[in-house]
């Protein structure tokens, strides 16, 4: 492979992550607040079908984001009403709602199945795109991965470098600290849980109107991408740069998985397609296992130098989810 | 009580009436005539001696998944891996029967073989969301996720790879078995007494282990409060992994049967579903076995029932699942308003 074509390789891979990109981040700041919206799968599928529904309806694209957002926000909203206000469980308030997106946009989505539909055209950024490499890479794509650049940087800075953002970690980690700091913690929690709604219902029509343009039902092939999505989160340990890294990483051995099909005829495509799981699997084993208690038993026994050695390496690779997460608040 | 008793009922009857009105306003959004479209559904489940026993086949794989799960949500534990180890539970199977076929082992004992083999590969793959769980802090929603992906890949690679059919594979899966490894079945359908009397056996044995056993006593201790029951000496992470390896083997079973009764061969999604719905069975159902029969034959009905709405009105069968994920969902909700709303006053 030479290296132009594995320049438009990569950049189909930064242009492929730019969906999963949206709903992690939309996921890392809800949990950050302490709510976990574990309706993410079925959110993308609805806002997926219903992105492109009204973007083919309306002929407008920018209503088929909007109106993918909303419904991610709206989903959202039942999940922060019924965890926040009535205490019901958010796990299976999530996971039902997880299963009532995918069979509602199933059901609704029978009239706009394989129909030709509008999709984000190209757009490359005048200068930018004539720098070598970095140009074809980056530049030469369309306006949802810019805007998926965009949005991996903006919210790190916020939950890390702004004083709301600071607010918002409060939240997650000690609601009731905030609360005498005079956070109002409930109306927060609905408000991040509602706005990282709108970021994953943006990543529906991301993939209707652009990664994979037109619905086509269960064919559609998304089914399982919010599940993914979540994996992604708790890999990138509630911290947006390291999310962007596990969701590009995601892409990336999907593609290689591709690549290497051609060298490897033996397995089946669909077996490429979910190598990045086992591995993820381990990730996640290797982010928690210092928590576990055996392994703070044997961390005790070991010489002082190899444990020196261990902890670090434990330490860097850890990633603690907020304290408070999924943990209700009660201000009396 | 009593007054709880009825409130409990009345916001129960009223989660009904609002999910099958909401189900009615969707209906009507897209142009089916809803009265016409629930008599269709009824029909298609209960018309003919043909679609009960279909309602029926299907009772009995849902019907061991709620069991399953209804143990591990007794110990407090999310077990969406179900799904997975459904899936590693008729690769088992599939694994001995191809194994044995064709050799001077006689046929029922195969087909025993095959079960329990099944069983064990649910249950040692739950064993893996447990451990991952247990030593490894790994929560058991995102291990099993991604177990269940892998269980996904795993049967995909085998249906396509070492076990494809003479010639080319291909979706429909492997070379089906000869009909003499297949659960008798009654003549002339796909209806398996033996998989209904194993599925209802299951179910009085999950029932009888959560209410009047010290096993099921301590499972739930764990399950409600971790700490408390270590501190009371129960062995808390031996009982969790207890609940992992039950549940698996039961998903494992629901597997098994689908493949030695229902497709007698291996398929790629052959847990179709069940692992998921029989999460939602139980969520319904409060987590009491007492009513997993009816509910999961309530769901089966409703699944079969709405297949023929794609022939009929072109909906989407799908309609099944939105009506009891919305059924779920409000009384999740209602349960919620009713604590909220009653306690206080």
């Amino acid at each position: 492979m030479d290296t132009n074509t594995t320049l438009i390789g990569l950049a189909g891979v930064l242009a492929s992550a730019a969906p999963v990109l949206f709903a992690v981040m939309g996921e890392t700041l809800t949990e950050r607040a302490g709510i976990i919206n574990l309706s993410m799968n079925g959110t993308i599928l609805l806002s997926a079908m219903g992105g492109f529904a009204v973007a083919y309806t309306t002929g407008s694209l920018a209503l088929g984001f909007l109106a993918g957002m909303l419904i991610g926000a709206v989903v959202a909203f039942i999940v922060a009403f019924s965890s926040i206000t009535l205490h019901q469980s958010q796990v299976a308030v999530g996971f039902v709602l997880a299963l009532a997106g995918r069979d509602l946009s199933y059901f609704l989505g029978v009239p706009y199945m394989n129909q030709p539909g509008p999709s984000l055209p190209g757009w490359s950024i005048p200068l930018l795109k004539d720098i070598p490499i970095l140009g074809p890479l980056f530049f030469r794509q369309n306006l949802m991965t810019y805007l998926s650049y965009l949005v991996i940087i903006l919210a790190w800075l916020w939950i890390f470098r702004t004083r709301p953002g600071l607010m918002l970690r409060g939240i997650g980690e000690r609601p009731a600290a905030a609360y005498v700091r005079g956070a109002n913690v409930k109306l927060l929690r609905y408000i991040y849980t509602m706005i990282g709604g709108a970021l994953i219902g943006l990543a529906g029509p991301a993939y209707t109107l652009n990664v994979k343009a037109g619905w086509m039902g269960t064919q559609t092939g998304l089914d399982g991408i919010g599940w993914i999505a979540l994996s992604i989160t708790i890999f990138g340990g509630w911290n947006p740069l390291r999310a962007a890294f596990g969701a590009y990483l995601f892409a990336f051995l999907q593609w290689l998985g591709l690549v290497l099909q051609a060298s490897l005829p033996g397995i089946p495509t669909q077996v490429l397609q979910v190598a990045p799981f086992p591995l993820m699997i381990l990730t996640l084993l290797l982010v928690n296992i210092g928590d576990a208690e055996w392994v703070q038993r044997s961390l005790a026994a070991m010489p002082a130098g190899t444990r020196r050695v261990a902890i670090r390496l434990l330490r860097a690779l850890r990633a603690s989810p907020p304290a408070s997460l999924g943990v209700p608040f009660e201000s009396e | 009580m009593k007054k709880n008793l009825w409130t409990n009922i009345g916001f129960q009857v009223g989660a009904l009436v609002l999910a099958l009105l909401i189900a009615t306003l969707i209906l009507v959004a897209v142009g089916a005539p809803p009265f016409k479209t629930y008599a269709s559904i009824i029909s298609g489940a209960f018309g003919s001696t043909n679609n009960i026993e279909e309602v029926l086949i299907t009772w009995s794989p849902l019907l061991l998944t709620t069991a399953g799960v209804l143990i591990t949500f007794s110990a407090g534990l999310w077990n969406i891996g179900v799904e997975g180890q459904m899936t590693l539970g008729a690769i088992f199977t599939t694994w001995i029967l191809r194994l044995l076929q064709g050799s001077s082992v006689p046929p029922a004992l195969i087909i025993v073989l095959g079960i329990l083999a099944g069983m064990i590969g649910g249950a040692l793959w739950a064993s893996l969301a447990g451990a991952l769980k247990t030593f490894g802090g790994v929560n058991e929603i995102f291990g099993g996720l991604g177990l269940n992906f892998v269980s996904t890949a795993l049967t995909i690679y085998l249906v396509f790879g070492p076990w494809k059919r003479p010639g080319v594979g291909s979706m429909s899966g492997t070379q089906p078995f000869d009909q003499a490894l297949w659960l008798p079945t009654l003549p002339k359908t796909e209806l398996s007494l033996w998989a209904l009397g194993i599925s209802v056996l299951v179910i009085a044995v999950v029932y009888i282990l959560l209410r009047g056993t010290h096993i099921g006593l301590r499972l739930k201790a764990v399950g409600k409060n971790p700490k408390a029951a270590f501190l009371m000496g129960v062995p808390t992470w031996q009982y969790s992994m207890f609940a992992f390896l039950l549940c698996g083997a039961f998903a494992g079973l629901s597997g098994a049967i689908q493949v030695t009764s229902v497709y007698h061969r291996l398929l790629p999604n052959i847990s179709n579903g069940y692992g998921f719905l029989g999460l939602l069975v139980a969520m319904l159902i409060n987590y009491q076995a007492i009513w997993a029969a009816p509910i999961a034959f309530f769901f089966a009905a409703l699944n079969i029932g709405s297949v023929q709405l794609q022939i009929i009105y072109k909906l989407d069968s799908s309609f099944a699942g939105v009506f009891q994920d919305l059924l779920v969902l409000l009384v999740l909700i209602g349960e919620g308003a009713r604590q909220r709303f009653l306690r206080k006053g």
